[in-house]
């Protein structure tokens, strides 16, 4: 499903350069749950950006859904942004000037469904999420929790079959956190691959893969808990490929 | 993104920032409003010539005779003769002779403009006489003292008097005043109520000049008054042998003059009021762009979730629209406003016009559109992560 060979993200600032990403190989398969783990600065939300056709690698290739993402053009990753991806951020990333009804649907708009069935779609996310009552309700008038709720909601309505979230539990208490996690490896038991990036081990614990990275490259792997075919292993069963001992 | 999403957004942010928005349109509102006012009261100032010159009707021909030589004039022989022999063209004449003078009654006097005309003049301008009569065969004949006033002239001179059977002087003469003319301009002061008529052969004299310097003619058809031009002015070349030494005008050719001056005057004017438009424009550019910063994370967000770059651009396009036919239409009953205003002050008519209207909307948006190309594009171009790291 998602496929990254050699990949490198290179940032060159006048003399010096840096390598934010540097020749990973990865891939994770569908309806695997993963967790990229590392500290702070180690490449993490590079990486994720990547996958989600915010970024371009600088070098390497990229296949998601067999596809080479290299050599599309703007609005075709936009187009896979809309129908595949759904993002989750650590800031919420809400538009602050529409409703929560409108953050959400705006997925939808995208994808050019109509009014009425947009409005139907954005209520049975929210609802999914329990925020439903909040629909008129601006961001600001939100609490942390319920913002990272109606950011889940908007990553749903477009039903992407890839749910990517970056430190989504980042800005939360520990309670709304785990609230947060709960519904993610829901998600995934319904049969969305989920990418969860985080720097923290307790969290990352949630995922039945974990691939841990440092300055950008990857220093070990938990191994596809998911077998080709498509059928889960159990935690103890999973291929255990790391040849990185951390 | 379809248009009415893109449209709610856009009315939403206007609504968030009035001042702003309102100082975004200020140069639109001006614009706009400067070329409707223009428009209005250059259109007021053409219908209302066009109208005094229809008043006059539009099948008449004026004829104005400079002479040559020693031949200083056509004579009114000539000229019955012209519209005899021409009848399927021509209908009728008139001499016409205007003099400026002083008119008096008992201790009242008055300086108004006298017109030497014969018995058909009241017909060909279509002049109804209520009291009196106009101008006769026989008074042209036996050049008889006789006047027919403006009602005007009945105010001023006779109070509440009927002046019928009167004596005035003009310039120091006694006349019989024989008839008094319908009200038409309100009995204003150099209106066509101020205004005498008096037989031609009279005129001459009041004038001391025996020559006749111009003719009113009507054409038989209104249809064929081309063709009658130009049966007089061969007649006038005949007589006179060169084109200078007469003028022949018809009253269609002189309204359609008028259109054309008051035109184009209307097209420079609102020229330099499209100047103001384009002002507007770029400040609503500069606004557009500033607005286009600000929202760099929004578009990062929109481009996240999908937003292609026709989204986005539709999207600042729509608004920059919106922004300007808002100024738009705030200036058109602005401007609508400011003209009645203005021609109460200066004292002329107004007629604002559906097209002016129309071209003057249709201009705004379309400012709204060019002016805010430019920074939808470049929202349109953002790269996501970049536009979603910013803050
Ligand atoms: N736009 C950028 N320009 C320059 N350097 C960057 C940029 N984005 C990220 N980096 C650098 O790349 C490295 C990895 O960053 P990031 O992927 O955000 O790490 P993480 O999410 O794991 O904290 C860091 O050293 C960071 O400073
Ligand atoms: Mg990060």
């Amino acid at each position: 499903m998602i496929r990254l060979e050699e990949v490198s993200k290179i940032y060159r600032m006048g003399e010096n350069e840096v390598r934010a990403i540097d020749g990973i190989t990865l891939e994770i398969r569908e309806k695997e749950m993963a967790a990229i783990i590392g500290q702070s600065g180690s490449g993490k939300s590079t990486c994720m950006n990547i996958i989600g056709c915010l970024d371009v690698p600088t070098d390497g290739k990229y296949y998601l859904q067999g596809r080479d993402i290299g050599c599309l053009k703007d609005d075709e990753l936009a187009e896979i942004r809309n129908k595949t991806l759904g993002f989750i951020f650590q800031q919420y990333n809400l538009i602050p000037k529409l409703n929560v009804l409108e953050n959400v649907e705006l997925p939808l708009v995208y994808q050019g469904v109509p009014e009425k069935q947009r409005i139907e779609i954005a209520m049975d996310a929210l609802k999914r999420v329990g925020i439903e009552e909040k629909r008129n309700n601006v961001p600001s008038q939100l609490s942390g929790g319920q913002q990272q709720r109606v950011a889940i909601a908007r990553a749903l309505a477009g039903s992407p079959p890839v749910i990517l979230a970056d430190e989504p539990t980042g800005a939360l208490d520990t309670k709304t956190g785990r609230e947060v996690l709960d519904f993610l490896q829901k998600l995934n038991e319904e049969g969305n691959t989920v990418i969860l990036i985080t720097h923290d081990m307790g969290v990352a614990e949630r995922a039945k893969r974990i691939i841990r990275i440092s300055d950008g490259k990857i220093v070990s792997d938990s191994g596809h808990s998911v077998s080709v075919s498509g059928e889960r292993k159990s935690g103890y069963e999973a291929e255990r490929k790391g040849s990185y001992e951390f | 993104m379809n248009f009415k999403q893109s449209f709610k957004l856009a009315v939403k942010s206007l609504k968030s920032s009035k001042m702003r928005a309102f100082l975004t349109m200020l140069g639109i509102i001006i614009g706009v409003a400067s070329v409707i006012i223009l428009v209005s009261l250059m259109n007021g100032l053409s219908n209302e010539m066009t109208s005094r010159f229809e008043d006059m009707g539009t099948n008449t021909i004026t004829v104005n005779v400079m002479g040559r030589g020693t031949n200083r004039s056509l004579s009114v022989q000539d000229m019955e003769k012209l519209i005899e022999e021409n009848s399927a063209y021509l209908e009728q004449y008139s001499p016409r002779i205007n003099a400026s003078v002083t008119v008096k009654y008992e201790t009242t006097s008055v300086d108004t403009t006298a017109n030497g005309v014969n018995e058909n003049y009241d017909k060909m301008q279509n002049i109804a006489v209520p009291e009196g009569r106009f101008v006769q065969f026989i008074d042209c004949e036996r050049r008889q003292k006789v006047c027919v006033i403006g009602t005007y002239l009945a105010q001023k001179l006779f109070g509440g008097m009927n002046p019928v059977g009167e004596h005035l002087k003009i310039n120091g003469s006694a006349y019989t005043v024989v008839g008094v003319l319908e009200e038409k301009a309100d009995s204003e002061e150099s209106s066509a109520d101020d205004i005498i008529y008096i037989p031609y052969t009279t005129a001459t004299r009041l004038t001391g000049n025996a020559s006749i310097g111009s003719y009113y003619i009507t054409a038989a058809d209104t249809d064929e008054i081309e063709t009658a031009v130009a049966i007089i002015k061969s007649k006038l070349y005949s007589v006179f042998g060169d084109e200078d030494a007469y003028r022949v005008t018809s009253m269609s050719e002189m309204i359609d003059m008028v259109d054309e001056m008051t035109g184009s005057i209307a097209l420079v004017l609102v020229g330099i009021a499209g100047i103001s438009l384009v002002v507007g424009g770029i400040g609503i550019m500069n606004i557009m762009l500033v607005s286009v910063t600000e929202r760099t994370r929004e578009i990062g967000i929109r481009k996240s979730l999908g937003a292609k770059r026709k989204d986005i651009m539709r999207q600042f396009i729509i608004e920059a629209a919106t922004t300007s036919s808002a100024g738009g239409v705030v200036g058109i009953i602005f401007g609508i406003a400011a003209a009645y205003v203005a021609g109460i002050l200066m004292d002329m008519s107004v007629a604002p016009s559906w097209n002016a209207v129309l071209i003057a909307f249709s201009v705004s948006v379309a400012i709204g559109m060019i002016f805010g190309y430019f920074p939808a594009n470049k929202a349109a171009k953002m790269n996501p992560i970049d536009a979603l790291r910013y803050d």
